[in-house]
């Protein structure tokens, strides 16, 4: 039930369990997370915003507007994700993986491009 | 492994909405203050008579602005109706220099085209303005900073709903006197009750700034620039360059008679004069906001010498539209009287929700605390954020109010004077929790706050001719109601106050069994 990075908010009473070293993994998982969470989110979302501006079979403002207005969702998405994962690294492999995916669709949509 | 995947729901809810909790709660109260902005800054200016729109409105402003700005490349007209009495215009400043960026503004009397001597102030502005992007800093950063709150907010609700699986249940249990529980109840009721406003109003709030926060597809795919992106988007034709010929521009009143014929009754809210007194002027009528959901303008273009129809833009493509009823939804200007009254308590429910959250952050660290044995820093320091924003914002606004009727009518910067007014007051309560703890603080900033607002119409007697009384026999409907108004946040402000002075702390009642305090932001899940 315990694993290092899962942020648990009874944290304070469950402090005097823990071997020393988890403490500082725990505070080091948190932080991963919140990095994952708000700097990649974005970048998730950023990325979504860009592949589906160029690649929804839509008039190029109408792509433009549904990517961007749907850019909001992604990115709460992406943080429920980078807290939900099981542990931290799976959770910044998550946001790193779809940011490679979106990237390698942003690369082919480019290339087709006149 | 559900179980985890809850409490990391339930953790990242608490952090998320206490992090930017108290901003979030000035920009939910000033934004549902911001419902009322036409009754607000008419209440504000004593002075207006009640007045009602006419058909020659249009007619007598842009007269108005022939003789005011008549170098002008561009006027904003916005036309009086049902819920504001006045005819407000504002202009970008001529002068030769091709597109000067100054931009100069006035209110002025419907009837007769000259400005209103009424005394300087920003009235229901102040509250609607603040709301997205705060004061004394720049516009940009306040926005910014805004949206980056309503993307917590979002991520706040969406994990809070993750948490609350026993959603519905939730609803219907409140059970009062309980300490922590009911502060977790009353939190549930609000944020459940106003669910769908609360998840709309965030996030059209999000998509209202969405080009700027999230530029990078707008930007992909259009690299040379926004000007093709909005002819694309919404048919805006762009803007026909002067030609440098003088010529008159066509009387205006058989335009709005037209626009009113393809509208079917429609109402014009808003007319822009591109270019006035020149060959290539332009006259856009624009539909009132107040008679479609959606914000995408509906507009008639005329060309300014002749009065011919150049452009009938409409509906839009569908996302277009879905982007045009998201900003309609957010600001709220189609909605009747009942609707608007809906509105109002949905956000204030969303106000009572981030407030009780914020409380309940505090009571469950100060039990944590006292079984500890000490009471830590952070959890002082939330408390007294906790008494000074929710607290003191409505004082505040109160404070707001008096400063527009006690500081002299011909002070300089006398619309500033207001709003510092305001901060000073709100910055006081600031200080105020230092010198009086915990809830003596919370008695004494909820009862200051509800004899402001008491004494208000009081106030308004003594130095107005607009005094309940005169209103209700006038049948200014609007000021009276204001005044009533103001009788009633008093006395919600009041009651706040009388029950947290009778209110008993659960810990000095009974001790309560240690294990369900620790668990608290997962007993929602159960």
């Amino acid at each position: 039930m315990m694993r290092a990075g899962l942020p648990v908010p009874s944290a304070a009473s469950l402090r005097a369990r823990l071997p020393p070293g988890a403490e500082l993994r725990r505070a080091g998982g948190i932080v991963l997370r919140i990095l994952a969470g708000v700097g990649g989110g974005y970048a998730v979302a950023a990325l979504s915003t860009t592949v589906l501006s160029l690649g929804l079979p839509m008039q190029r403002a109408e792509a433009v507007l549904t990517a961007t207005m749907a850019s909001f969702a992604v990115y709460a998405g992406a943080v429920v994700w980078a807290f939900a994962a099981r542990n931290a690294w799976r959770a910044c492999a998550g946001i790193a993986g779809t940011a490679a995916l979106l990237v390698a669709v942003l690369y082919l949509l480019q290339g087709h491009l006149p | 492994m559900k179980e985890g995947f809850r409490q990391s729901m339930a953790w990242l809810h608490s952090w998320a909405g206490l992090l930017v909790g108290w901003i979030l709660f000035a920009v939910f109260l000033t934004g549902t203050a911001a419902y009322l902005r036409p009754e607000i800054s008419y209440w504000m200016r004593p002075e207006l008579a009640l007045s009602r729109p006419g058909p020659a409105d249009a007619e007598v402003a842009v007269k108005a602005m022939q003789g005011m700005a008549p170098n002008s490349p561009t006027w904003f007209i916005t036309l009086p109706s049902e819920r504001e009495t006045t005819t407000r215009v504002f202009w970008r400043e001529g002068g030769g220099r091709g597109r000067g960026r100054g931009f100069r503004e006035a209110v002025l009397d419907p009837a007769t085209g000259h400005p209103v001597e009424a005394r300087e102030t920003m009235g229901g502005e102040f509250f609607y303005r603040f709301h997205f992007q705060l004061h004394y800093m720049s516009v940009l950063w306040g926005r910014w900073i805004v949206s980056i709150c309503a993307m917590f907010m979002l991520v706040a609700i969406v994990s809070g709903i993750i948490t609350h699986r026993r959603i519905f249940a939730d609803f219907f249990t409140f059970r009062p006197g309980k300490g922590q529980r009911s502060w977790l109840d009353g939190h549930n009721v609000c944020a459940v009750l106003a669910l769908p406003y609360h998840l709309m109003i965030t996030y059209t709030g999000l998509v209202l700034f969405m080009l700027m926060v999230m530029p990078w597809g707008i930007d992909r795919a259009y690299p040379g620039g926004r000007q093709a992106f909005n002819a694309e988007a919404f048919g805006s034709a762009p803007p026909r360059p002067r030609a440098n010929t003088p010529a008159p521009l066509a009387p205006v009143l058989p335009l709005v008679e037209e626009a009113q014929r393809r509208w079917e009754g429609g109402r014009v809210g808003r007319i822009v004069v591109a270019n006035p007194g020149d060959a290539n002027a332009t006259i856009q009528l624009v539909r009132a906001d107040s008679e479609r959901i959606s914000y995408n303008p509906q507009s008639l273009t005329f060309d300014g010498p002749t009065g011919a129809l150049i452009q009938d833009s409409g509906e839009g493509r569908p996302a277009a539209e879905v982007r045009g009823w998201m900003y309609g939804l957010h600001i709220g200007r189609f909605a009747g009287p009942f609707l608007r009254g809906l509105f109002l308590l949905s956000g204030l429910a969303g106000t009572v929700m981030v407030a009780t959250g914020c409380v309940l952050w505090a009571v469950k660290m100060r039990q944590q605390a006292a079984k500890k044995g000490r009471v830590g820093f952070g959890t002082r320091l939330v408390e007294h954020l906790n008494i000074a924003a929710i607290a003191g914002l409505p004082l505040a606004m109160a404070a707001f109010l008096w400063a527009n009727r006690l500081l002299p009518v011909g002070m300089e910067e006398r619309a500033a004077w207001e709003v510092h007014v305001f901060f000073i007051i709100w910055g006081l309560c600031f200080v105020h929790p230092l010198f009086r703890r915990g809830r003596q603080a919370w008695v004494e900033q909820f009862a200051a706050g509800a004899a402001a607002f008491a004494l208000l119409p009081a106030l308004n007697a003594l130095v107005t001719q607009r005094h309940l009384l005169a209103t209700l026999a006038e049948g200014d409907i609007v000021r009276a109601g204001f005044d009533l108004g103001l009788l009633a946040c008093a006395a919600l402000l009041g009651v706040l106050a009388w029950k947290v002075a009778r209110h008993q702390p659960a810990t000095a009642r009974a001790r309560r069994p240690a294990p369900k305090a620790a668990l608290m932001p997962a007993e929602a899940a159960e």
